[in-house]
């Protein structure tokens, strides 16, 4: 019964589904993979952020792919304050604290959306909402379609800012030897506050991406950090590349096994390749051996 | 050496305010004397948009009650407000506390989990409990002498909605022969695609195939690939709002466009936020669902009430505003807040001034018989009653128009 059209369409959904995965991820993957910090509050701040698109576009007018200029910078701001003023003070450097303290994070965004929002699920309505690229054998939704190039370029930009710039030297510095990198000058809180803000930015980007076809509530980001932990140990912690092919992975590996084994047990298919992945290669399929 | 700014008493300190803290009761009271009634809702965690709706619509119907003197020799209604929290145990331990506060009934529940647990909780105070929505037949089949619903079961609406289908079917020549479900995977869409798997081979459907889906789905791509390759007639989903808005987002994405959609509870049919946000996805799509009866003066009284504070006329509104007013209803009848009374009161209620198309009510075994479901259809960017009948606002459209 399966033909080939259906396989490859739903290939193709699987790279434009893993293309959002794979941004949420590489906020996960500084904060998580490079600082070590198991940012529990990732999910929430993503539906904050969502709610923030939202209300760009409903009270501002700001389409979300504007609105990313604005929500980007605010969220990286938001993250940087929240380190360096929340997390970093009260976990002490002790990861079991900051641990907690994200966690705890994360209930206090989640009820302050739900009390300030209600748990009413919202969608905007653009007018490209239902745009689609013919294949002549499938539709691609445009939202997504842009969605999958922005990736490339936030992995990109990244990449370079992690290779070729101070900060990104630094917080390759302070993950690597965080005593060191203190001994040599480094501000280790404000790198570490960059890096969260950084982390934060990409969740406020793949939140703008993500509006014009998804919708939002106050828990709405929970649904995509499992995955996006998932795909940060798999792609190897702090690597940028491995978050993103990791997402597509993951995307792809989702798509099949829902169309194979049925949506209810697609995740399966996720975790058997998690599995495997941890076996064979314990630092994941980027992650550099220690 | 770190010196913590924490002692180890201040910390014990500390933490036993947090703990006393958290140990207080979450129920509020509303100010005043009278009747204490119980309005449970879970308004926070994973249900509560359809917990808040609820206690929206059980406060517009004491405030009205309380604005026309409460009720009857007793006075006015005292609203004990509680949150279920989205679980069994969060409805639980409101049911102690609203014992201990004393009240005479508990209307709410919402979600069946959550009454098939409160339900047994209250029994054992012999505590009135009006079920406003759980679906779940077992509600009502355990015997429990203390729990009445007031809406229809599960057996009840999947019945009417097969019928009902069957019955649109027929009218408009048979356009739709085969069928294809989906559904989310737990009780109440799982239970529903096995029911629909029995009943509708028999009414001349042949289903295609009937696919599941968990909560939450975050693309339904494969799915409407797979209803595009099939073609059938009609597609009847069984899902949460979340991901019914997903699904028919993708349908009109990917120019998915069957003879028909008819949802069973919860669909774009049903409610007025899908059809003012997707007009054009909700046109003509169908469902059978909770609804009020919208040649009710008073149902439309309520609707303008509800619009004007900004927020939607769904079926939670109107069925904890009508089961309120059951309660006091039977609260005055019993002439005082006894609950063994109050019990027997509601078990021969024969109360009529709600806003459902159910008639009087009259419960057998806690069951209102009256309950039954309507089936809706979205035209002309409203949302409008095509069945039963005898509360019909006009014909329904069907097949589609291309």
């Amino acid at each position: 019964m399966l033909s080939p059209v259906i396989l490859i369409t739903a290939i193709l959904n699987g790279l434009l589904t893993g293309a959002v995965y794979a941004l949420v991820a590489l906020g996960l993957t500084l904060i998580y993979g490079v600082l070590h910090i198991i940012n529990f509050a990732h999910g929430a701040l993503l539906s904050a952020a969502m709610f923030a698109a939202f209300f760009s576009f409903t009270l501002l007018r700001l389409d979300p792919y504007l609105a990313v200029f604005v929500v980007t910078p605010a969220f990286f701001l938001l993250g940087y304050l929240l380190q360096r003023f929340v997390i970093g003070p009260t976990s002490r450097g002790d990861d079991r604290n900051m641990l907690l303290v994200t966690l705890g994070l994360s209930v206090v965004i989640e009820n302050v959306l739900l009390y300030s929002f209600r748990a009413d699920t919202r969608t905007i309505d653009v007018p490209y909402a239902f745009e689609t690229l013919d294949l002549g054998f499938t539709f691609l939704p445009i939202p997504r379609l842009i969605g999958f190039g922005v990736v490339f370029l936030v992995a990109l930009a990244l990449w370079a800012l992690m290779r070729f710039t101070d900060v990104g030297k630094a917080i390759r510095a302070v993950a690597k030897e965080k005593l060191g990198a203190q001994l040599s000058g480094i501000d280790v809180a404000h790198v570490y506050a960059m890096t969260f803000g950084l982390g934060t930015a990409c969740v406020a980007i793949a939140a703008c991406l993500l509006m014009p076809s998804y919708y939002v509530n106050p828990t709405v980001g929970n649904a995509f950090v499992l995955i996006a932990f998932t795909i940060v140990v798999l792609g190897g912690m702090g690597s940028v590349p491995g978050a993103l092919i990791g997402g597509f992975v993951i995307g792809v590996v989702e798509s099949l096994s829902g169309l194979f084994l049925g949506e209810s047990l697609g995740q399966i298919g996720i975790f058997l390749i998690f599995i495997a992945v941890l076996l064979v290669r314990p630092t994941g399929l980027f992650g550099a051996k220690s | 050496m770190s010196i913590s700014p924490f002692s180890r008493r201040s910390f014990l300190a500390t933490s036993a305010l947090g703990a006393a803290t958290l140990a207080m009761p979450s129920v509020l009271r509303a100010q005043g004397a009278g009747v204490k009634l119980g309005i449970l809702h879970p308004v926070s965690g994973a249900l509560s948009y359809s917990g808040t709706q609820g206690r929206l619509g059980a406060m517009l119907a004491i405030e009205e009650l309380n604005a026309a003197g409460g009720i009857k020799g007793l006075g006015k209604i005292d609203a004990v407000l509680g949150d279920a929290l989205s679980t069994p145990e969060g409805g639980n331990a409101e049911v102690e506390k609203m014992n201990a506060a004393g009240v005479a009934a508990i209307v709410g529940g919402y979600a069946s989990a959550i009454c098939l647990a409160v339900s047994q909780a209250a029994a054992r105070y012999d505590l009135p409990y009006v079920v406003d929505v759980g679906v779940a037949d077992s509600i009502v089949t355990r015997g429990l002498k203390n729990t009445f619903r007031f809406g229809p079961g599960f057996g009840a609406i999947a019945k009417g909605a097969i019928e009902n289908l069957a019955a649109i079917n027929d009218g408009a020549g048979k356009p739709a022969k085969t069928v294809m479900i989906v559904h989310e995977d737990s009780l109440f869409g799982a239970g529903l695609a096995k029911l629909l798997n029995t009943e509708l081979p028999g009414r001349g459907f042949q289903i295609l195939e009937t696919i599941a889906h968990p909560t939450p789905t975050r693309d339904f791509n494969n799915v409407v690939l797979k209803i595009k390759a099939q073609n059938p007639d009609l597609v009847i989903p069984a899902n949460y709002y979340n991901e019914y808005v997903l699904l028919a987002r993708t349908m009109q994405q990917q120019k998915v466009r069957p003879k028909g959609i008819y949802s069973v509870l919860g669909g774009a049919a049903s409610s007025y936020k899908f059809v003012k946000e997707f007009p054009d996805a909700a046109k003509y799509i169908m469902d059978c669902n909770h609804w009020f009866d919208p040649k009710n003066p008073k149902a439309l009284e309520l609707k303008k009430k509800v619009e004007d504070k900004g927020q939607f006329y769904t079926y939670e509104v109107y069925m904890n505003y009508s089961a309120v007013l059951l309660a006091a209803d039977a609260i005055a009848r019993a002439g005082t807040a006894d609950r063994p009374k109050v019990i027997e009161a509601l078990a021969s209620s024969t109360f009529a001034g709600h806003v459902m198309p159910y008639g009087p009510t009259k419960f057998v075994n806690g069951q209102n018989e009256g309950a039954a479901p309507c089936n809706t259809q979205v035209l002309d960017n409203d949302i409008k009653v095509v069945l039963p009948e005898k509360f019909a606002q006009t014909k329904p459209v069907f097949p589609m128009p291309a």
